[in-house]
């Protein structure tokens, strides 16, 4: 019997590692050869761990399990998918994988992360075979008419990146993708690493093809081990078994791909940030112009793109840049892989056409707080993005809509809170994290989030709160007019909305000031 | 968790031979010193200097850039708490500083029986089952002050 158990690194924190043990325990007592697939995750974690079991019908689902239900699964039969209390039937009839459009994420959970025959037999390295009878610039232009925006945060879309690459003429070009996925609420590049890890690097290889470059970088933040072990041990099977190398798939052109670990920094998400740390500097933000894709990696022109966005082309040379325009709202074209997470019942990997609406994902998906308390606010966007009041979840998940709204889409990342939640406390956060991951370069971040910390305390304690407020108001224009990268830039945007959306946490009566936790 | 190495210079010479030749070396060189020596020695910086054709202050600029690289040796088991909004939306902060309390210690530091050392950091991509820590490089999610007491009880047992 086939069984499959999903060892991303959210699936480990939940058990899933003793839970297969356990399986291959019992199955060996009772003399039951057993076949334990290590999948990636489907991204529904309030159901794991979770066992999977290959049927006729399919493969059957069991979960949330203790280790004390293994035993019992056995017991009930679950090897021929037969009736348990956790049989949850088959997970693509869950409501919440069946209304999603999964794109990105089609194969994570489902395949075996570093089979490559696995990934071949659905639907891998189809998109790579239809870039190779391409010319550069018809690779390029299928990428435009997607229309796709770079996931990372910023929105630009891919297409035009690509060509100003592409047209740019040098002696080595590079591939990067950033992998320092630090946002707060964040997890969609690491489940796809390490799901489904020859997407981004079937990916990266359309975009070495579609510009002219032979060598990528995959930067990947220290805080996910896991993924930089499965990224490293793909890409050492992809070049053993010729996807990559000095003659992708026989035809003749190289590129080469090594995956590069980050050492704690926030601001190394910021693209020029990232291409100094990759150098092998500090991790300092450069002015721009000149653009990476100009003026990039030592100096040469530079695709920097989210691991999102790279391992979606495949997808997109497929099937066509207009198949998958056809989804989504406005400018924002294609599915948003949305990040669900922090206090809500049914957390999870959620991709859907962009323009559903907050209240959607966080009711329907999520089914409202863990705790069962009232939501009083939710944050979209990270660390840098606005938190928005209960009142407002009919907003659709659209990169103008939010921006209309003062807020801002990022990575996709939705931390909701329960009423316990203090919006005077996040916004003191907001600035005591641009303090701690500023990279230091321009005053007005520097400095900027030391004082907004200072500030915060003064408002916090009741402290000229009239004056405070100016000089807080006075603080967040500087910031964001003067500040060189997002990072200072963004800053206030949590705090203006914590301020604008929740005027009451911020009253004048005299409390405790913030302790230093 | 492997006992780190004792300083070697002629072992962390080869280490840095083994990474030199590649593009952007220091970032692969700093974490592979960390990971045989549990820190960078303040010996290291000159080695790595010649060999990367930078300055000392450079090189020490690097180090002191990047929240990973230690210049003291860690203890023997290193628990690191997200301090994110995710976990923080999920009582995480109150759990962070209750274990701290209990421990006599702040962020960053190690027990004085030099068993445990404490770090926040800033997710850990987690966020859908929260509050969440790593342990030893392993990931646990849905901590709580028991979760973390076992933790402190296996850190202190080893």
């Amino acid at each position: 019997m086939k069984v499959f158990v999903s060892s991303d690194t959210a699936s480990l924190a939940l058990g899933s590692r003793r839970i297969a043990a356990l399986l291959a325990e019992e199955a060996s007592r009772r003399g039951l050869a057993l076949d334990i697939v290590s999948t990636g995750s489907r991204g529904l974690f309030w159901l794991e761990p979770l066992v999977e079991v290959e049927t006729g019908e399919g493969r059957v689902a069991y979960g949330p399990l203790e280790p004390d239900d293994v035993a019992g699964l056995f017991e009930a039969g679950f090897q021929e998918g037969k009736e348990h209390p956790l049989r949850l039937g088959q997970l693509e009839d869950q409501p919440y994988l069946a209304r999603q459009t999964r794109r990105t994420f089609a194969r994570c959970g489902i395949v075996d992360p570093l089979s490559l025959a696995d990934y071949q037999a659905h639907g891998g390295y189809s998109g790579l075979e239809r870039a190779l009878l391409l010319e550069p610039l018809a690779i390029v232009d299928e990428v435009k008419l997607s229309g796709m925006r770079g996931r990372g945060g910023a929105g630009f879309p891919t297409g035009i990146k690509w060509n100003t690459v592409l047209h740019a003429e040098a002696d080595q070009k590079y591939i990067v993708c950033n992998a320092d996925e630090g946002d707060s609420g964040t997890f969609a590049d690491r489940m796809l690493m390490e799901g489904d890890p020859f997407a981004l690097i079937e990916g990266m290889t359309i975009a070495g093809l579609a510009v002219g470059a032979t060598k990528g970088f995959i930067y990947i933040r220290s805080e996910y081990p896991h993924a930089y072990r499965t990224m490293t041990e793909a890409i050492r099977v992809a070049t053993e078994a010729g996807c990559l190398g000095s003659s992708v798939l026989g035809s003749g052109r190289a590129f080469t791909l090594e995956a590069r670990l980050g050492a704690g920094a926030y601001i190394c998400g910021e693209e020029t940030s990232l291409l100094e740390s990759l150098e092998g500097k500090r991790g300092m933000v450069r002015a721009k112009p000149p653009l990476p894709a100009v003026h990039g990696l030592f100096g040469r022109p530079t695709v920097v793109n989210n691991v999102l966005s790279l391992a979606t082309v495949p997808w997109i040379l497929t099937h066509g840049g207009q198949a998958y325009a056809d989804f989504g709202m406005g400018r924002s074209r294609g599915t948003l892989p949305v990040q669900l997470a922090g206090n809500v019942k049914r957390g999870g990997l959620i991709e859907l056409a962009f323009g559903t609406t907050l209240r959607e994902v966080i009711e329907d998906f999520g089914g409202g707080t863990a705790t069962g308390r009232p939501i009083k606010a939710v944050q979209v966007g990270g660390p840098l993005g606005a938190y928005f009041p209960a009142s407002m979840l009919d907003l659709p998940l659209d990169y103008e809509a939010l921006a209309a709204e003062k807020g801002l889409l990022g990575h996709g990342g939705i931390v909701v809170f329960d009423d316990s939640v203090d919006l005077s406390r996040q916004a003191r956060f907001a600035f005591e994290f641009c303090a701690a991951e500023s990279c230091g370069k321009c005053t007005p971040c520097r400095v900027g989030a030391v004082r907004g910390v200072e500030v915060m305390d003064r408002i916090i304690a009741g402290i000229e709160p009239e004056k405070n407020f100016t000089v807080l108001e006075d603080l967040c224009t500087l910031m964001t007019d003067a500040s060189l990268c997002a990072m200072g830039g963004l800053t206030p945007v949590p705090v203006m909305s914590a301020l604008t959306h929740f005027p009451e946490d911020f009253d004048t009566v005299p409390r405790t000031p913030a302790a230093a936790e | 968790m492997p006992k780190p190495a004792q300083w070697d210079s002629t072992l962390a010479s080869a280490i840095i031979a083994a990474h030199s030749s590649l593009d952007g070396a220091a970032l692969p060189i700093l974490h592979a010193l960390q990971d045989e020596f549990g820190h960078i020695h303040e010996d290291a910086v000159p080695l790595v200097a010649q060999a990367l054709n930078l300055s000392r202050a450079e090189v020490h600029g690097i180090v002191t850039f990047y929240h990973d690289f230690r210049r003291d040796p860690a203890g023997h088991h290193v628990l690191k708490l997200c301090r994110a909004e995710a976990c923080q939306s999920m009582n995480g902060a109150r759990i962070a500083s209750d274990l701290l309390a209990t421990l006599g210690i702040s962020w960053g530091e190690t027990t004085p029986d030099g068993h445990l050392t404490v770090e926040g950091v800033y997710c850990l991509g987690l966020c859908a089952c929260a509050p969440s820590a790593l342990f030893d490089g392993e990931p646990i999610g849905r901590i709580s002050s028991e979760t973390l007491a076992d933790v402190v009880q296996q850190a202190r047992a080893q």
